[in-house]
């Protein structure tokens, strides 16, 4: 308990930041389920008690978002509930049980100095028990983001995994500005896609968007000065350092698990090679060591390899080196074109850009047993990002002149699209905390 | 420098192709649009008189072509976009003599830079597109060199796909969007 306690305390003050930023806010992204599991767990989430108090947040609203988006589970309508606990002493198993509910979530929200304290339960219904209880204290500013934290411990008692509600997602939009040319934004929004913040408009491409392990900053590429180069870029402050400009590409920065350390292509040497920047001597190391193109970098959690594409074996392929140096090895050898390989969170498989025949779609190969699953219907899907759970691959797809984001399971079993005003939306990049 | 020789006789063969027809096959969209409005009125190649370079044309500046030649629909440098083909960055036959002018003009004036704007169509992943886009742009930069055109004068800037010039998903769009454009500074 103490150690969420702590931790929501640490976010507060972020969120406190994050309230100065000089930023707009930008359109919101809706998310839909297209597919969901065939039976999803019904489960009641009973609006929280709030003692009279007018809050700014329907938490069991956005508890219930959270748990029906993930496609695992069915929330209740609140309107066809028979009660409405909010204390464990109300509630009845039997009106449960009636309603044909699995699991229930009951709880309260009391103002505390500087916030809230929030109290829940949960409850199997079938068994007529409680299965965990919380206290969180929460800063007013940050209540939205403790119930996405509350669905993500509901979501690890009753599947055994992490949640990731409690996480946000970068990407890149590109629409036309009221001047009449077009303008591109990275922006970072709630998992949910609420409450989008623009980091940097430009009105020269922006790309690739990256997180560091920490959640703090993000690394992109911009042509901001008609030519490519690197920037960093605190969220918090806004504050932002130039990190690459050579002659030629500056692209596709991934950040090392130890935060130390960018990889990075460039083609300063004459050709695309994929590097490791370290961030404070400057230092770079050249890893892919080939005159074919090499790029798109990706570390393993570990930090010990990274995954690039390179076509040197005459069509775009995933190839994996040590981060240290030394010989490359080939990963992909199913379809004419695999790019853009991410590592999943446990490091055990990779999501890329599968292509070949009628399109490009997203894939997942085991690492272990080396069989490929193609997850997505293409025909132009790409920019892979897992969750941090990596229960779900988020990933970028166009029909029409749109572009929308979409998410799936690693399973393939559940689909979200989420689609945005701003109707060109790419690149998607899932924050790991 | 056998290689400097054979761009040489292509480079004559094409000057004179050029010549010939000036209405290849061409007239793709956004670059007919953008250059049509500012050349209108000019008239024929201006020679080396016309080369008035703002960039400070070196010693006997100007050769056949000048700056105006740029924004005359008559005069072979009025073409300034090279198509590939798809995963290629080979530059095909017919456009060898487009790249061709532009090397003449530029050999002939050495203050004069340009940036070869190096394009991808959409499929595919965006960052290995800037790499292909890149390997066009060096493709033409690597003809315009052997072409005496100095280094210095060449900057390639690799936008992948995220400038198509045709907005749609079929062939003809990422045919048009496959690419290699001259920039040049007020052109």
């Amino acid at each position: 308990m103490e150690k969420i306690v702590r931790t929501w305390i640490a976010a507060g003050a972020l969120a406190l930041i994050g309230a100065m930023w000089p930023l707009h806010a930008g359109a919101e992204l809706k998310i839909e389920i297209t597919q969901g599991v065939e039976r999803a767990s019904p489960i009641a989430i009973a609006p929280f008690g709030a003692q009279g108090a007018q809050l700014p947040v329907d938490v069991a609203d956005v508890i219930s978002a959270d748990l029906n988006r993930s496609g695992r589970f069915k929330a209740m309508d609140p309107d066809s509930m028979m009660s409405r606990p909010e204390t464990p002493d109300q509630v009845r198993f039997k009106d449960w049980q009636l309603l044909g509910q699995d699991h229930l979530v009951i709880g309260q929200v009391r103002p505390a100095a500087g916030g809230y304290t929030v109290e829940f339960h949960l409850y199997d219904v079938l068994r007529g028990g409680e299965m965990v209880s919380y206290t969180i204290d929460s800063p007013a500013a940050d209540l939205r983001r403790t119930a996405h934290r509350i669905a993500d411990i509901v979501y690890q008692q009753l599947t055994g995994m992490p949640g990731a509600f409690a996480t946000r997602i970068a990407y890149v939009t590109s629409a036309m500005g009221e001047n009449g040319k077009r303008q591109y934004k990275v922006q970072v929004a709630d998992a949910d896609g609420f409450g989008p913040q623009t980091i940097v408009t430009s009105p020269e491409p922006l790309m690739s968007p990256s997180w560091s392990a920490d959640g703090n900053k993000l690394a992109y590429v911009s042509f901001e000065n008609k030519t490519s180069a690197i920037y960093t870029q605190t969220l918090a402050t806004g504050q932002r350092q130039l990190v690459s400009s050579l002659p030629g590409i500056n692209g596709a920065p991934a950040w090392a698990p130890d935060g130390s350390r960018l990889a990075v292509t460039l083609s300063k040497d004459g050709n695309a090679e994929v590097y490791v920047l370290n961030l404070q001597s400057k230092a770079l190391l050249n890893v892919s060591n080939n005159r074919a193109i090499d790029t798109e970098p990706n570390w393993s959690p570990d930090g010990s390899s990274i995954v690039f594409t390179s076509d040197r074996g005459g069509k775009p392929q995933l190839y994996l080196a040590p981060a240290s140096g030394g010989a490359a090895q080939r990963v992909t050898y199913e379809g004419e074109y695999n790019a853009r390989g991410v590592f999943a969170p446990d490091g055990k498989s990779l999501a890329m850009v599968h292509g070949g025949g009628g399109g490009f779609r997203i894939a997942v190969l085991d690492l272990a047993s080396k069989s490929l699953r193609v997850l997505t219907k293409g025909p132009l899907d790409e920019s892979p990002s897992f969750a941090s759970n990596g229960s779900m691959i988020m990933y970028a797809s166009k029909v029409g002149s749109e572009g929308y984001l979409n998410a799936v399971s690693v399973d393939g079993s559940v689909q979200q699209r989420l689609s945005s005003e701003t109707r060109d939306v790419r690149e998607p990049a899932w924050s790991p905390l | 420098m056998k290689p400097m020789k054979i761009f040489l006789g292509v480079f004559l063969a094409s000057v004179v192709l050029a010549g010939c027809s000036s209405t290849g096959k061409k007239g793709e969209g956004e670059e007919g649009a953008a250059a049509g409005a500012a050349g209108a009125g000019t008239s024929g190649y201006s020679g080396g008189a016309g080369g008035g370079l703002s960039g400070g044309a070196g010693a006997g500046g100007g050769g056949r072509y000048g700056v105006a030649d740029l924004d005359n629909p008559q005069s072979p440098l009025y073409k300034k976009v090279v198509y590939f083909q798809y995963d290629s960055s080979e530059v095909a036959p017919e456009y060898v003599a487009v790249v061709a002018a532009h090397a003449e003009f530029l050999a002939a004036n050495p203050g004069q830079h340009v940036t070869l704007e190096g394009h991808a169509d959409e499929r595919g992943s965006r960052e290995y597109n800037v790499a292909l886009g890149e390997g066009r742009g060096k493709s033409v930069a690597n003809m315009l060199k052997l072409q005496g055109v100095s280094d210095a004068q060449i900057q390639v800037v690799s936008y992948g796909e995220e400038k198509p010039a045709c907005m749609g998903h079929d062939d003809s769009c990422w045919q048009q969007n496959r690419r290699v454009e001259f920039a040049y500074p007020g052109h």
